[in-house]
């Protein structure tokens, strides 16, 4: 006999006493918890995103398209002596964005060993979906966020999210928007151990510093 | 389950060591405390909380009690995306699944992000056994593999340690694993980690493959999710170009709402977040991002044992989020090594007892691990009864009965050393059946009273040690009640006070 029968045969004997015409999984689940915790203003979910988000010492900022790409210029400026200057760039993020930087934007390819990607000082993308209630931004592979390793690699990630279409309340608002056979990865904060008596600290294997950018239209 | 274990002393005696080691005590309480503090925080600042937690009960109880389709549904959804499924009935069979998927890529080295189940299973002393290094990614885990150290905490395994043993264990060890640690490193935690940082990452750049676990796995769509905090997890799913995922049959969830309740239920439980840094899920393979080839071993390894069991088989509801260890009493002092088990704490009680069996003197002895103060049951975000299973296994342990084992029925015999408490309960049950011998036996211990020794001889004497016996009232109840008619009438027969209260003493 295969594991697999063997496994399943022994579920089916162990389940013996469960009756034949049990309560179905919609009736067997009670979905009576919230939907979203309180009731805000969209102004003040976007609020409550920052500070969330600068509460797991991401660092905040807020622009318009116009001022974009001065402040992404200014903000890869600061990054150490000569400042950033070989910058990631998904496929898909809008050009413009990187005109005023002073660095070399470095387009993802999927020669590109993890060792090249090592050697680049930021990453800039956008976003998907970002969670208010808990300061998380949620990344889905599409071409203005690209691949899973360009936003791990790098030290630096500037992650722009437009508000206030790309936010939502909460996890389960999230989780209708998103589609399960992308492959999607969920930021809140930095990369952060506590495992040395707890002490939080950032930055172990992912970026050591997240910098959002809340972009309003116009 | 793993061997790294076996031989461990009964709980008792492990635990009577353990509380004698003052630095164990102080760490282990100065987490412990640090950590439930800011988890009733973060429970409290959802309003729904209690909601939520029996949401998450009632998906873990529905998925559980009809397993074997949604593992065939998993299975199918897997599979459509591109993924290979293979099935372990045990610790043995999961280690040779995963040890020739190994060697198939002519690998000699994989990354490994932290996982209970491959833990659980020895999965890095069997593949060190194939001439195949796992190397553990996450910091806790290399404190502990660099240490030559076990795991004592599921959520943060070096959690015995403080800051200078760290320090001095990597400037000991890492260079004999890669790069070594900076000379002169200091022991602050930013230092420590920075360290790690550098160590680790010259293998995650070059390694081919990834060895995980999964806190969830999504039967609808197939999509398998992972938590956590240092990005090492992040590294070793998408970097490498296989990844192989050991994963314990009772993971899976039916829906992807579903993932609404636990995304909210355990980074908060568990390291007491609104949401933990890092997330990650993967449905099969995509083109170009991340791993070409997936590979999942669904786990058995006693759980389908444990799921036999009407009682105990809510113990596998759990989402290991280790809220129980952080506020049990017993973990508090005697640490978590002194659980014999990958699984330590309240839950680590019952569900090693359950997936081993209690034939080893280990097992038969957790089931006591507990003094059943209920706060495990209180802080579960799953609702396990965890006093309730080990009131259950005890039963089990002094009685024996019929449980399941490899999946055949079969008659346990009762634990050894368990005589006197049987005799005891044979007795009692004997008497409470037979008034009148109880009446007799009760008048003539409260004749004798002031004989009455304060330690108990023979099998009673380690009972006695550490408690006073109770002292026999001067009149038992049922004779206060007929005499004074349920209090209505009479005294005390050798005090002032009312019957009441002298009976009542």
């Amino acid at each position: 006999m295969s594991s697999r029968d063997l496994i399943l045969g022994r579920v089916r004997q162990a389940l013996v006493d469960v009756p034949g015409d049990e309560a179905t999984y919609e009736q067997a689940v009670s979905r009576d918890y919230l939907r979203v915790h309180g009731s805000l203003s969209t102004a003040e979910t976007v609020d409550l995103l920052a500070e969330n988000l600068a509460d797991y010492r991401a660092i905040v900022h807020r622009s318009d398209p116009g001022g974009l790409p001065a402040l992404l210029a200014r903000l890869l400026g600061a990054r150490g002596e000569p400042g950033a200057r070989r910058v990631l760039v998904p496929p898909g993020l809008p050009a413009h964005w990187l005109d005023a930087a002073d660095a070399t934007p470095v387009p993802d390819e999927a020669g590109h060993t993890a060792h090249e990607l090592d050697e680049v000082d930021s990453v800039v993308t956008g976003c998907a979906v970002a969670i208010a209630e808990t300061g998380t931004l949620v990344l889905d592979g599409s071409p203005d966020q690209g691949r899973r390793r360009i936003t791990l690699i790098p030290d630096h990630h500037i992650c722009v999210v437009r508000v206030p279409d790309q936010v939502v309340s909460s996890v389960p608002e999230a989780l209708e928007r998103l589609d399960p056979a992308r492959p999607l990865t969920w930021i809140s904060g930095p990369s952060a151990t506590s495992d040395i008596e707890l002490d939080r600290v950032e930055g172990v294997h992912g970026p050591r510093t997240l910098e959002v950018v809340l972009l309003s239209e116009g | 389950m793993s061997g790294t274990f076996v031989g461990m002393p009964a709980f008792p005696k492990a635990a009577h060591e353990a509380v004698h080691d003052d630095t164990l005590r102080g760490n282990l309480r100065h987490a412990t405390h640090t950590i439930r503090d800011k988890r009733a925080r973060a429970v409290d600042e959802l309003a729904d909380f209690a909601l939520l937690r029996e949401a998450g009960k009632q998906i873990k109880d529905h998925t559980l009690r009809h397993l074997d389709r949604y593992l065939v549904q998993l299975e199918e959804s897997v599979t459509a995306a591109g993924g290979t499924v293979h099935w372990a009935a045990d610790a043995d069979e999961a280690n040779r699944i995963v040890a020739d998927l190994v060697k198939a890529t002519g690998q000699s080295e994989v990354v490994k992000v932290k996982s209970m189940a491959t833990q659980e299973i020895g999965l890095n002393e069997a593949l060190e056994a194939e001439g195949i290094a796992a190397y553990e990614t996450d910091l806790a885990e290399l404190i502990v593999q660099l240490g030559h150290d076990r795991p004592s905490h599921i959520l943060v395994p070096a959690i015995h340690r403080n800051r200078g043993e760290i320090r001095d264990i990597f400037a000991r060890e890492m260079g004999s694993w890669g790069r070594p640690a900076p000379d002169g490193l200091a022991d602050s935690p930013a230092e420590l980690a920075e360290a790690a940082r550098l160590h680790l990452r010259e293998k995650f750049l070059r390694a081919k493959v990834g060895i995980s676990g999964a806190n969830f796995m999504v039967a609808e769509t197939g999509t398998l999710v992972v938590l956590e905090s240092e990005g090492n997890g992040r590294m070793c799913l998408t970097l490498p170009e296989t990844l192989i995922s050991v994963v314990g049959i009772e993971k899976i969830v039916p829906t992807w709402r579903d993932l609404e309740v636990f995304l909210q239920t355990l980074p908060r439980s568990s390291t007491a977040e609104r949401m933990n840094p890092y997330t990650t899920t993967w449905t099969g393979t995509t083109d170009g991002d991340g791993p070409t080839t997936f590979h999942l071993v669904l786990l058995d390894n006693g759980r389908t044992d444990t799921l036999a069991d009407t009682v105990g088989r809510q113990a596998l509801r759990c989402i290991r989020c280790s809220a129980c260890l952080n506020v049990c009493p017993v973990y508090e002092r005697a640490g978590g090594h002194a659980y014999g088990s990958v699984y330590p704490g309240p839950i680590g009680a019952i569900l090693s007892p359950q997936l081993r069996g209690t034939a080893s003197e280990i097992d038969a002895s957790l089931p006591y691990a507990s003094s059943l103060c209920g706060a495990c049951y209180d802080v579960c975000p799953v609702a396990i009864d965890i006093p309730e299973v080990l009131v259950h296994l005890r039963e089990r342990v002094v009685q024996g009965g019929e449980v399941t084992s490899g999946g055949a029925k079969v008659r346990l015999k009762p634990a050894k050393g368990h005589a006197a408490e049987r005799a005891a309960m044979r007795a009692a049950g004997w008497a409470f059946a037979r008034p009148a011998a109880l009446r007799a036996g009760q008048r003539f211990a409260s004749r004798t009273r002031r004989l009455h020794p304060r330690k108990l001889p023979g099998p009673g004497k380690a009972w006695s040690a550490s408690r006073e016996l109770p002292k026999v009232p001067a009149e038992s109840f049922r004779d206060w009640w007929q005499r004074t008619n349920g209090g209505t009438t009479g005294k005390s027969p050798n005090s002032g006070t009312s019957g009441k209260g002298g009976a009542a003493k």
